[in-house]
């Protein structure tokens, strides 16, 4: 090896990790906030390691504040949302992949279509709409709007046009109904589309904060976003090391299930991308 | 009882498949966008029992006033800084990595992972994360400054810093974003381009990247900024968190003014306006998109 290729090699090592540095410091910086006690962070001078662990900022939001009922909702909804989700979804793609019907490429258009909007542009009639029925501040308000996903038809229709037909014609002789082949046999074929799919949705919902900000007002409805920035309105600045890890908490499900699965996560959102 | 015919029974298990996905759709997304783009012709305001057309008055507003300017010009020089630096850092260091997988795979690995971190994580929670860091006198980043003897700033109510802190937050959470893309566009490039490359002289790094690398990353990189321009103009959980727009407008963008005239003000008309405005610019940019993976998917 050459003398100038390691050098290279150097210089690109010494700029990455600088580069992944910066990358981490909000990370780190959080991480050391929420074990740090109260007296070191409002000191005048820089420590990033905290003198001792105050574990009593993770006590403090976990039995103290809201946080707690903060995740549960996270979970209430993301869950809700990505069962409504793949409930709609994947008997739709099977019937555009595996039937022919008069209509089905207009229906294909029309998903196509709706790959267009962002969710934002519909946000403000449906915000009149849930008023008008009375839904808003209710789990419903949050978990509806998103059942519709012109993106996870798009993605279960990709996979499914590539399963033989074959397979479903033999089932069908079997004398298992339509229905019974969408949910026995296509959808457990389909399972790495829907992997990809739920690993987009619930990070994209766990994440929000444009429609839960909307929707709600009701503290007890907060979503993990929502409610950390409730958390931090209340607290005026005298309780950082609580509310920094609040946000450790409400970040850690996400970025640890990344940690297990990085090929999935990273595959599943930037399938995500194709959406816009 | 007549059985039911064959056909009518097809008929009826498609509508038991396709049409609540379908009714879905029209209800949650066609309908809406239909009532906005009819209400941006109104006065309408939440609440309110009746509503007077006012034409484009609301799209005047928009464009005349220096509020909506303000929210249109901070948008364009938001995306104007973030979609090329963003895209730059992100291709840099894929290239770094992607290379570095040859002599040091374990290495490469983990700081692929680092370097997509903000992407996976909670943006809101991390902005509050970046709003301790950006503390006037508690924060790292001024004591890092006092210590090396500069001037202490303040970043988030600033006027003239503000809207390039926010620039500097979304770069920091999607350069990792665009990092994975163009590693899966460096990975489809057969190796022996480059030996045919070293055969004609270009052996050095410099030279490899400028015949090789990079004419055959053309289409990665389109698709890789539309994407990164995409999610510039919907930017809003920063402002959000951080600056709900201020100070005195100075971090206002399209869709904050959005959820501010809406859903603060009840504004429904006006807000009406600006989203129709915020749609057009993002199905200009999905539109681009779709015609790019339509061509990365034929050249495949």
């Amino acid at each position: 090896m050459t003398a100038s290729r390691a050098l290279g090699r150097l210089a690109s090592l010494a700029l990455l990790l600088l580069g992944a540095f910066a990358i981490l410091l909000p990370f780190i910086w959080m991480l050391s906030l929420s074990v740090k006690p109260q007296d070191e962070i409002f000191s005048a001078t820089f420590q990033l390691i905290p003198s001792r662990l105050e574990w009593q900022n993770y006590v403090k939001a976990l039995t103290e504040t809201d946080v707690p009922r903060y995740l549960l909702n996270g979970v209430i909804v993301t869950a809700g949302i990505l069962f409504f989700q793949i409930l709609f979804a994947v008997p739709c793609a099977f019937a555009l992949t595996h039937r022919t019907f008069k209509g089905r490429t207009a229906l294909f258009g029309l998903i196509l279509a709706a790959l267009l909007v962002p969710f934002h542009v519909t946000a403000i009639p449906v915000f009149l709409g849930f008023a008008q029925i009375g839904i808003l501040n209710s789990y419903w308000a949050l978990i509806l709007p998103f059942v519709p996903t012109a993106f996870g038809i798009f993605l279960f229709r990709q996979f499914l046009s590539q399963i033989p037909a074959d397979l479903f014609d033999a089932a069908r002789v079997d004398g298992l109904s339509e229905t019974a082949i969408v949910w026995r046999i296509a959808f457990p074929l389909a399972m790495p589309a829907a992997t990809a799919f739920a690993i987009f949705s619930v990070t994209a919902h766990w994440n929000d904060l444009f429609w839960p900000l909307i929707a709600t007002t009701d503290p007890d409805l907060a979503t993990p976003p929502r409610g950390i920035l409730f958390f931090r309105d209340e607290e005026s600045g005298d309780d950082v090391g609580p509310l920094m890890a609040a946000a450790t908490l409400i970040t850690a499900p996400l970025v640890i299930a990344f940690l297990l699965a990085q090929r999935k996560f990273t595959q599943g959102l930037a399938t995500g991308g194709l959406k816009g | 009882m007549r059985p039911i015919s064959p056909t009518l029974r097809s008929t009826l298990t498609n509508a038991w498949l396709a049409g609540p996905a379908t009714l879905a759709l029209l209800a949650f997304i066609f309908v809406p966008v239909t009532i906005v783009a009819v209400l941006s012709l109104t006065d309408y305001q939440f609440g309110a029992r009746s509503f007077g057309w006012v034409g484009l008055d609301n799209y005047g507003k928009l464009f005349g006033s220096t509020l909506g300017r303000r929210a249109i010009t901070n948008t364009l020089i938001y995306a104007a800084i973030v979609i090329p630096v963003s895209v730059g850092f992100g291709l840099l260091v894929a290239v770094g990595l992607f290379r570095m997988s040859d002599w040091a795979p374990r290495l490469s690995n983990v700081l692929r992972s680092v370097y997509f971190l903000p992407v996976a994580a909670t943006l809101v929670a991390m902005s509050v994360s970046w709003q301790m860091m950006l503390h006037p006198s508690l924060g790292v980043v001024n004591q890092t400054l006092i210590a090396i003897g500069g001037t202490p700033q303040n970043w988030l109510s600033d006027r003239g810093l503000v809207l390039y802190t926010l620039a500097v937050i979304g770069i920091w959470q999607s350069i990792g974003y665009n990092m994975v893309l163009f590693l899966a566009g460096l990975a489809a490039i057969p190796a022996d381009l480059y030996d045919a490359a070293e055969i004609d002289g270009a052996g050095g790094n410099w030279s490899r990247f400028w015949t090789v690398t990079w004419p055959l990353l053309g289409p990665t990189t389109l698709f890789v900024l539309v994407i990164t321009a995409t999610n510039a103009f919907r930017v809003f959980e920063t402002v959000a968190t951080l600056t709900k727009g201020g100070p005195a407008f100075a971090s206002d963008t399209l869709v904050y003014a959005l959820y501010r005239e809406g859903f603060i003000y009840f504004k429904a008309g006006y807000a009406s306006a600006i989203t129709m405005v915020f749609f057009a610019v993002l199905l200009t940019l999905t539109l681009i998109q779709f015609r790019l993976v339509e061509r990365r998917v034929h050249y495949r």
